[in-house]
């Protein structure tokens, strides 16, 4: 399994990264050598095996149905790139992912 | 001021007996960031004109709390309150946190004063602090060389006596390398012990913060106040916090020690080699019994990680967008401003991880990488579950070779990868591990001797290191 | 703990067979609420092609905070003024579940008939959009809150059952507001709000069945108390998939997506327009190529989303941050214990316990707070129909009138029972009585000092209302003489003029009966 140019393209615009063609190339390169190594992992013999996703045996961690301070709005938009009357303000969005 | 004075526990002592105040304390040190920071290049933000209030602060403080007017620094991705949080990124320019990490608000009310934050590889994507966006870290035994990464910054300043204390975090290695580099102890938790709550995820399954010092008994020190449930941390554990510093003394006597022969094999350096092996030979001496174990998985650890690692990485750092904070490159639409602004505020590290990341979560991929990757990582966890029926405490280099030459490793990604290769594992299977180092060996650069212990016995793991520090002397201090 | 408005009316509606066309103008008038017509305007190429519906219900929960931090969940705060660390996604945050909005999914789980997951966990899907601080939003993929189910839709006939798929918790996200070329805003309040994501199987086959499948389904998540389903609010929403096929085809044809409807009725025009758009295309043999559309609901058509994105490829991963969710046969039992009885449950009873119509009951029960009501009035007052009269009457038309629930309102079930009592007991008419209705409202007091202090004590005093008998007589002669020439008729005429003059307030009884007394006096004693 190796990657193609066509796949770099297409996981950039997935992962939202602009990338120069030289970029591209670099990128093609170094991940076709990433995936090549990562390959090994097929010598073994997972069948019957259980992916792990937490190390821990954690279960049933929850928080109670409790308000908690929130911060001022002033907070919040401080550090936003672009406000406007209290909103974070962003460049247009046409349409695209719904509503819900 | 001589280095001698310069660990955590000496300051406090002072403190305690009266022969110096924190302001001296503090200002001993700021002043030898001053004189040595240009040369090390470890801080990226001295937070000077916030430790005049702190110092105030602890007046009103009981003075037994266990860091009362000692200086700590932390990592450029843990969260200060009102500070700038840029995980060495130039897509967090201008983001300042409203909100303090759990380990940061633990430190405040241990009476910590908090000096600085550490240079790291951008998104502690990195064992070499060379991919930070701002600047390069100097290894302070040479500096020519790296410091190791990525938490290279807090291990090179606590190496430079510029900071007592340092908070780094570890994902694959990023406490315990360079740690190793620069020859100071540094300890990476049980997944689960310390509240990841204001870590700047990378990978959520494998982050953990934790302590770098001079000495075992400061980290121990360290790790006593940041350890703890968080009800903040889904993932952190309701487990009791022993008293570290108390059970220091123990000794090693009867200590079941494995050596797994597969951390010794190929790729290892001789000097390295040579220094672990005498150091695990003192062990002995001081009445360990040392045998060898078998972990048949290490040697899919590195492509486990690096699947797993990226996959989370990938979504983690997809809200670095520039809706709400950071950087925002201008754009007349939507996408184009995600796209630029992500191309313009990621370093190429960071683009080669989200992107593999991305990759193997990709439709059509899931099930061959991803998935696969879970199902090699319950091997290797059940390769420690096996050796911890055998044995107490596992112990192996932290890393195979010593600090090597700033962009030596850069241009060769997967090179610099292969080099984590004896601390990935633990991350994998969630167990602690420590990184403290040998004898200063040949040629003259710090070699780590890594402990692993079970889950939450990170206790055993300050014992066997004290007392090999004991033995041995130290801490090693660089000239500079 | 969202601060309440009124929505658009009964949303329990009943589906009858002979609403079509059986049912009188005034029960047709009130069963369509919000609707134009049952006509079936696709009713004549009916045999040719069946239509295939899935819905996907998002229903906010009724929680305190939101679901994984301890921001308000209320409606209509300021702009971000209900936002953390943790719900704007900030650098460092970690999510940690609400019980509370955890238990509600199973409630609902469980309330759909469905099978609840002993380990549920929740899994990452990415993607980008300014709404979504994170640029991913926790959700479950493979082992959801619940999963299979159905529901019973409509009655006269037998039900029919739609299978559920799943139901499944997530994050909401926050509000987009376009605002023209300056950009478009963001307010992150609701985003992290607990949303339970409800998938049905394509068991749908018509517009109005799939109307009928919301106000069963928003019923019953009025009646578990676990949502306020306001969808002008955003509360309640949906969003549905939909396709036709040939009679006995297995396969499904190319089917749309529909989102952006506001509420049942848009939901029903837009599948309405897009089963014809489909047909239409058919017909004149084109393709339908599979897409996502938007409902224009000024336009009151769909159109397709001109969206440039690629397709969607959400990687879903299992949420690192929260650990799987483990849930005891001993919790799910005391959850399922909680329930209570559900609207179809009710609806039943009533009609068997009290006799009412499947439409009196269908209105009572529409609304969990008057149908509890009624039940309260008729412990007092032990004849149902009227006092399902009285409710599905003069009350709701006073709700109606102020936007207010039951509760709202202020009316006690005791002071309707006592109201309905003075009818019994003659002390007022029924018109007398509907008229105080107001004044008690806005009183508060009790009926009797209302009728006191109105002067509108019905006259059963003969005495009183002999003087007004012998003065209509005197001034009616000719409907008397019709009434003594036998025209039974002029009587009512006459008890009409008795009531008229005394303003409402004779006992039509006594005055029936006096006028009867005074005309026999008349006639000499013939009668």
């Amino acid at each position: 399994m190796s990657i193609s140019r066509k796949d770099v393209h297409y996981i950039a615009k997935l992962a939202r990264v602009s990338l120069t063609e030289t970029e591209e190339a670099r990128l093609e390169k170094d991940l076709a050598e990433i995936l090549d190594y990562v390959a090994k992992l097929n010598q073994v013999d997972t069948s019957n095996i259980e992916p792990t996703t937490h190390v821990l045996s954690l279960e049933n961690i929850f928080r109670t149905d409790e308000n908690r301070p929130s911060l001022q709005p002033a907070e919040v938009l401080r550090i936003a790139p672009k406000k406007s009357d209290g909103f974070v303000v962003v460049p247009l969005v046409i349409e695209g992912k719904g509503d819900a | 001021m001589p280095r001698t004075a310069t660990t955590a526990t000496e300051l406090l002592n002072r403190y305690r007996s009266g022969a110096l105040s924190p302001r001296d304390g503090v200002g001993h040190f700021l002043r030898r960031q001053e004189a040595v920071d240009g040369k090390v290049s470890a801080f990226l933000d001295t937070c000077r004109e916030g430790i005049e209030t702190q110092l105030k602060g602890l007046e009103s403080m009981d003075k037994s709390v266990p860091l009362w007017g000692v200086p700590v620094a932390v990592k450029d991705n843990i969260v200060v309150r009102g500070r700038k949080t840029r995980c060495a990124s130039k897509i967090l320019e201008g983001f300042e946190s409203p909100y303090d990490a759990t380990v940061v608000r633990k430190l405040r009310q241990a009476g910590a004063i908090l000096c600085g934050t550490t240079n790291m590889d951008e998104f502690a994507f990195g064992s070499s602090t060379e991919n930070s966006a701002f600047q390069k870290t100097a290894n302070p035994w040479d500096l020519t060389r790296v410091p190791g990464g990525s938490s290279g910054g807090s291990a090179a300043a606590v190496a430079a006596g510029e900071i007592p204390l340092a908070l780094g975090s570890d994902t694959g290695g990023s406490i315990r390398q360079p740690a190793s580099f620069c020859g100071v102890v540094g300890l990476k938790p049980t997944y689960g012990r310390v509240s990841r709550y204001g870590l700047v995820a990378f990978a959520s399954s494998l982050d953990q913060i934790g302590p770098l010092a001079l000495t075992v008994r400061d980290a121990a020190l360290l790790l006593g106040v940041i350890a703890g449930w968080d009800p903040m941390d889904s993932t952190s554990a309701d487990m009791p916090v022993p008293d570290y510093v108390k059970t220091l003394e123990g000794g090693v006597q009867g200590l079941r020690i494995g050596i797994p022969q597969e951390y010794f094999g190929e790729g290892l350096d001789a000097g390295v080699r040579e220094n672990v092996e005498l150091a695990i030979d003192t062990l002995r001496s001081l009445g360990a019994q040392c045998d060898p174990v078998s972990m048949p998985h290490t040697q899919y650890a590195i492509s486990v990680y690096y699947i797993v690692a990226t996959a989370e990485a990938s979504s983690n750092l997809a809200r670095f967008d520039g809706v709400q904070y950071g950087l925002r490159s201008s754009s007349e639409n939507l996408l184009d401003m995600y796209c630029r602004t992500r191309d313009e505020g990621f370093g190429m590290e960071v683009k080669r991880r989200v992107l593999l990341g991305t990759y193997v979560l990709s439709s059509g991929y899931y099930d061959a990488y991803y998935l696969k990757a879970l199902r090699v990582r319950s091997l290797i966890k059940r390769d420690f579950d096996e050796a911890f029926k055998r044995v107490d405490v596992l112990a192996t280099p932290t890393s195979p070779t010593v600090s090597f030459r700033l962009g030596e490793k850069i241009q060769d990604p997967l090179t610099m990868y292969l080099s984590d290769i004896y601390t990935i594992s633990t991350n994998l299977a969630g167990v602690p591990a420590i990184s403290i180092p040998c004898a200063a060996g040949d040629p003259s650069l710090p070699v780590g001797l890594q402990l692993l212990a079970k889950p939450f016995d990170e206790a055993t793991l300050f014992r066997v290191a004290h007392a090999y520090e004991t033995k041995v002397g130290g801490p090693f201090l660089p000239d500079l | 703990m969202r601060m309440k408005r009124r929505s658009e009316g009964p949303f329990y509606r009943i589906y009858n067979k002979h609403e079509r066309g059986g049912r009188s103008e005034e029960g047709r008038r009130k069963l369509d609420v919000g609707r134009e017509t049952w006509d079936d305007p696709l009713r004549e190429s009916a045999m040719e092609y069946e239509t295939v519906i899935g819905l996907e219900v998002h229903v906010q929960l009724l929680t305190r905070s939101k679901l994984f931090c301890g921001c308000s969940t209320l409606f209509g705060a300021q702009p971000n003024s209900q936002t953390c660390p943790v719900c704007l996604g900030l650098p460092g945050s970690l999510p940690v579940l609400n019980r509370e909005a955890f238990r509600k999914a199973v409630k609902v789980g469980l309330a759909l008939h469905g099978e609840i997951s002993q380990v549920a966990k929740f899994d990452r899907k990415n993607y980008f959009y300014p709404d979504l601080p994170k640029n991913y939003q926790i959700s479950q993929y493979d082992l959801p809150i619940a999963r299979g189910g159905w529901l019973d839709v409509g009655f006269e006939g037998g039900p029919k059952r739609v299978r559920i798929t799943r139901a499944h918790l997530e994050e909401d996200a926050g509000k987009l507001m376009h605002v023209g070329k300056g950009g478009s805003r963001v307010d992150f309040n609701r985003t992290g709000t607990p949303l339970l994501e409800i998938v049905s199987e394509p068991d749908i086959s018509s517009p109005q069945e799939a109307a009928l499948y919301l106000s069963e389904l928003k019923a019953i998540l009025l009646y578990l108390e676990v949502s306020d389903c306001n969808m002008e609010e955003g509360s309640l929403r949906c969003d549905a998939n939909i396709s036709v096929r040939r009679p006995g085809s297995k396969e499904l044809g190319v089917k749309s997506e529909l989102k952006n409807m506001n509420s049942f009725k848009a939901v029903e025009r837009a599948l309405e327009f897009e089963v014809s758009r489909h047909r239409r295309v058919l017909e004149e043999g084109g393709r339908l190529i599979q897409e996502t559309r938007l409902w224009d609901e000024r336009q009151a058509v769909t159109q397709p989303m001109r969206s440039k994105e690629e397709a969607h490829d959400y990687r879903y991963f299992p949420e690192p941050d929260l650990v799987p969710f483990r849930i005891s046969q001993a919790e799910v039992d005391e959850i399922r214990s909680s329930l209570g009885e559900l609207p179809r449950e009710r609806l039943n009873r009533f009609q068997t316990e009290y006799e009412l119509s499947a439409y009196d009951a269908g209105v009572l029960v529409s609304d969990k707070a008057l149908s509890e009501f009624f039940e309260a009035v008729c412990r007092a007052v032990p004849r149902p129909k009227q006092v399902a009269n009285w409710l599905t009457g003069p009350v709701l038309s006073e709700m109606n009138a102020r936007h207010k629930t039951i509760r709202e309102l202020g009316l006690k079930p005791e002071a309707l029972a006592k109201l309905l009592m003075r009818i019994e007991d003659r002390t007022l008419t029924n018109t007398m009585a509907k008229e105080i209705l107001p004044a008690l409202i806005d009183s508060g007091k009790d009926p009797d000092e209302v009728v006191r202090g109105k002067g509108l004590k019905q006259v059963s005093d003969a005495g009183a209302l002999e003087p007004v008998v012998e003065q209509v007589i005197r001034k009616n002669g000719q409907s008397v003489q019709d009434f003594l020439s036998g025209k039974e008729r002029a009587l009512g005429f006459l008890v009409g003029q008795v009531m008229k003059e005394t303003g409402g307030k004779a006992n039509p009884a006594l005055a029936h009966q006096l006028l009867l007394k005074a005309l026999a006096v008349k006639k000499g004693g013939a009668l």
